[in-house]
């Protein structure tokens, strides 16, 4: 297992170098002009202007040029710079990930926390009311657009009720705390600022429920679905005729199997959120990577597409390997051999 | 009283009457258990034979209130106390503490994913929860031992996996017998076992019925395991039991010609066998009961009346048999 752990680890870079090379061919491969955007249309027509911008950003060499400069900065950790921000994309990345990571674990936590509690609600109570209501729930989360979804609660929580704050990591006018982590439920706990603490933890409340809405949709109808398989086994029949409790039966016999398969689809969720969480992020004034990824593909910003999507292999990487440790570590089987 | 080879005045520990099971299927109601009583005494063994699909283990799970989407009605009392509709609950409270089961498959029957000792004391809390984790624990450890687990303490930590067939049915019998059971119901338990592990096995479950004056329904289609192992044998089909009697009297003098078929069917070590014999015909079933006696059409003895009422259980020399030819007791229509 660890061997078989430390190749996976040795394999990523290549994994990257690949997906990095694979993104920037399509990106030149692409019709369309970055230069719109780095110069702006009316300046198009002036040849002065252009070539500079060529120069300045290297698109006057051939595309092989580009992409051996390209990976050569790759290996030394620069992504290179955005044409629309001016600013290296790792500062960009670096300044953005937080509230993402922060959105998204928050989603995951409210996804897993639901959809275990509704999965295994359904399936104890399989072909009844409330496991037609569970499914409703979880196709409705699943289903719903996130602009639609965010809309509607922001316009019940926020706009009629008044329970909840709007869209913002914090309020308008209030200073962001000190980065230590990025993440400001964190970062204000340990700044011992209580205050901004419940500010921050009330404005993820929302996003982070719309978001995680969708992973209840597919953690429920998975955790029910492997459920139901697990109480066929025998395994439980045999516990049944030792006497044990029916919630023993569900919670460690049964769930502890069912779960195994859930791990694998929480991480791919949680890699896909990373990237792709662009409508709650956007519905939500979140500055988040979905934000950046927005703008940089509206303005053919190469750099910063190609950056966020190296993020996104690695965030699937990364957290493929922390499933498969997860997995090993919940079953012996595997453990083991 | 001398019915079915018994001259005892104890009561049984586990009475079942006129027990009937049946299905609900896409078919139709599937009547898998068709009246069956019989009686378990305390410390005694009682096998129940027959070929597959004959009801064995659907009784049993009937008993403990295991089946669902079935009907069950008659009785089963377990010291007095009936079982059939007893509430869930209490139920509960019975099977595991004072009636056990074991099943055929030992490498399906334990929890993947939970260790040996982790599954074993879970059975223990569930019945004693001022049990302590630590004395559930030694407990557990005690029990691998007394089922010749060697290096008992460190088999609690391993995972089902890492144990053999044999080994993981020791730790099933140790599961059933962890909280001190009367009656231990064992449904093929040897089936799925290599022939020595079987041998092993059974004299295993001699050891502790002696030990702890277990009382044992052992189910198993194989007769020549019951010879040495059991006092009272049940032979049942279609639903039904067709010969009931001491293993003694049903060895020299089986009444039924389904027994009698199933006693042929047995290996013997002083006749050469090019091919295993067995019954010729197929078994009936829930969905094709014959009218009548249901073994007539495999019966080599049948008349033309054994297809017109079902017989009913009747003296026939040292045993019970439900056969109207044998006993020349009318059956019921
Ligand atoms: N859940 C069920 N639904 C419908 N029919 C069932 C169900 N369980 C068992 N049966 C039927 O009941 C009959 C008796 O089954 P049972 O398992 O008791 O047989 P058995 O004597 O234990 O046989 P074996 O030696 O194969 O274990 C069979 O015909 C079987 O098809
Ligand atoms: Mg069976």
């Amino acid at each position: 297992m660890k061997r078989y752990l430390a190749i996976r680890v040795a394999v990523m870079p290549l994994l990257l170098l690949g997906i990095a090379s694979i993104v920037f061919i399509v990106s030149r491969l692409t019709p369309a002009n970055p230069l719109v955007s780095i110069v702006g249309e009316r300046n198009l027509t002036n040849p002065t202007i252009v070539a500079a911008a060529k120069a300045r950003w290297g698109l006057d060499q051939s595309i092989p040029v580009q992409y051996a400069k390209y990976m050569k900065n790759l290996l030394h950790g620069d992504l290179g710079t955005s044409f629309t921000t001016r600013r290296p994309v790792l500062s960009d990345l670096w300044d953005r990930l937080p509230a993402t990571l922060e959105l998204t674990t928050a989603a995951l936590c409210i996804g897993v926390l639901f959809g275990v509690g509704l999965g295994v609600l359904a399936a104890r109570h399989r072909n009844t009311l409330i496991d037609h209501v569970a499914r409703f729930f979880a196709l409705l989360g699943s289903s719903l657009p996130a602009f639609w979804a965010g809309l509607l609660v922001l316009y019940i929580f926020y706009s009629r009720l008044g329970w909840l704050p709007g869209p913002g990591r914090l309020d308008p006018r209030a200073t962001e705390p000190g980065r230590i982590t990025g993440f400001f439920t964190v970062d204000t706990l340990l700044h011992g600022d209580l205050k901004s603490f419940k500010a921050a933890l009330l404005h993820l409340i929302l996003p982070a429920s719309v978001l995680g809405w969708g992973v209840v949709g597919i953690v429920s109808r998975l955790v029910r679905a492997s459920l139901l398989d697990e109480f066929s086994m025998e395994y439980i029949k045999v516990a049944r005729a030792m006497g044990l409790r029916e919630r023993t039966i569900v919670n460690t016999h049964a769930l502890r199997n069912a779960l195994l398969p859930t791990i694998t689809i929480v991480a791919f969720t949680f890699a896909f959120l990373l990237t792709g969480a662009v409508l709650t992020e956007k519905i939500f004034s979140w500055p988040g990577v979905g934000n950046y990824a927005v703008e940089a593909s509206r303005k053919l910003d190469f750099p910063a597409i190609i950056g966020v999507t190296i993020l996104g292999g690695v965030a699937f990487l990364v957290t493929n390997l922390i499933a498969d440790v997860i997995y090993a570590i919940a079953d012996p089987r595997i453990r083991l051999s | 009283m001398t019915v079915a080879g018994r001259q005892r005045n104890d009561e049984p520990i586990l009475h079942v009457e006129d027990l009937r099971v049946t299905f609900r299927t896409a078919a139709g109601p599937a009547p898998a258990v068709r009246g069956v009583s019989f009686d378990v005494y305390p410390g005694e063994a009682l096998a129940i034979v027959g070929e597959s699909g004959s009801g064995k283990s659907v009784t049993m799970l009937a008993i403990l209130g295991l089946l669902s989407g079935a009907s069950v009605t008659g009785s089963a009392r377990f010291r007095g106390t009936e079982l059939i509709g007893l509430e869930p609950s209490r139920l509960r409270e019975i099977r595991g503490a004072n009636v056990s089961m074991i099943f055929q498959d030992p490498m399906t029957s334990l929890n993947p994913v939970l260790s040996i000792g982790r599954q074993l004391t879970m059975v223990m809390r569930a019945h004693q929860p001022d049990l302590s984790r630590s004395g559930a624990r030694a407990r557990a450890v005690e029990l691998l031992d007394r089922v010749a687990i060697s290096q008992a303490a460190r088999r609690c930590d391993s995972y089902p996996h890492e144990l053999s067939g044999g080994m993981r049915q020791r730790v099933m019998i140790a599961m059933a017998i962890s909280n001190d059971p009367e009656v231990l119901i064992a449904d093929e338990p040897t089936t799925a076992l290599d022939v020595t592990v079987q041998a092993q096995m059974m004299e295993l479950l001699a050891d502790l019925r002696r030990d702890h004056q277990l009382a044992l329904v052992l189910i198993t289609h194989d007769l020549g395991v019951v010879a040495g192992a059991t006092d009272r044998i049940a032979v049942m089909y279609a639903g039904k039991v067709v010969e009931y009697g001491s293993v003694e009297a049903l060895f020299a003098d089986p009444g039924h010609p389904y027994t009698r078929g199933l006693l042929e069917c047995l290996p013997r070590l002083d006749i050469r066998h090019e091919v295993q014999a067995s019954i010729a015909g197929v078994p009936a079933t829930p969905m094709s009961l014959p009218p009548g006696c249901p073994f007539s059409p495999r019966c080599k003895y049948a008349q033309p009346s054994c297809s017109e009422a079902e017989p009913v259980l009747a003296p026939h020399g040292q045993t019970l048999v439900a056969c109207s030819v044998l006993t020349g007791v009318a059956g019921s229509r």
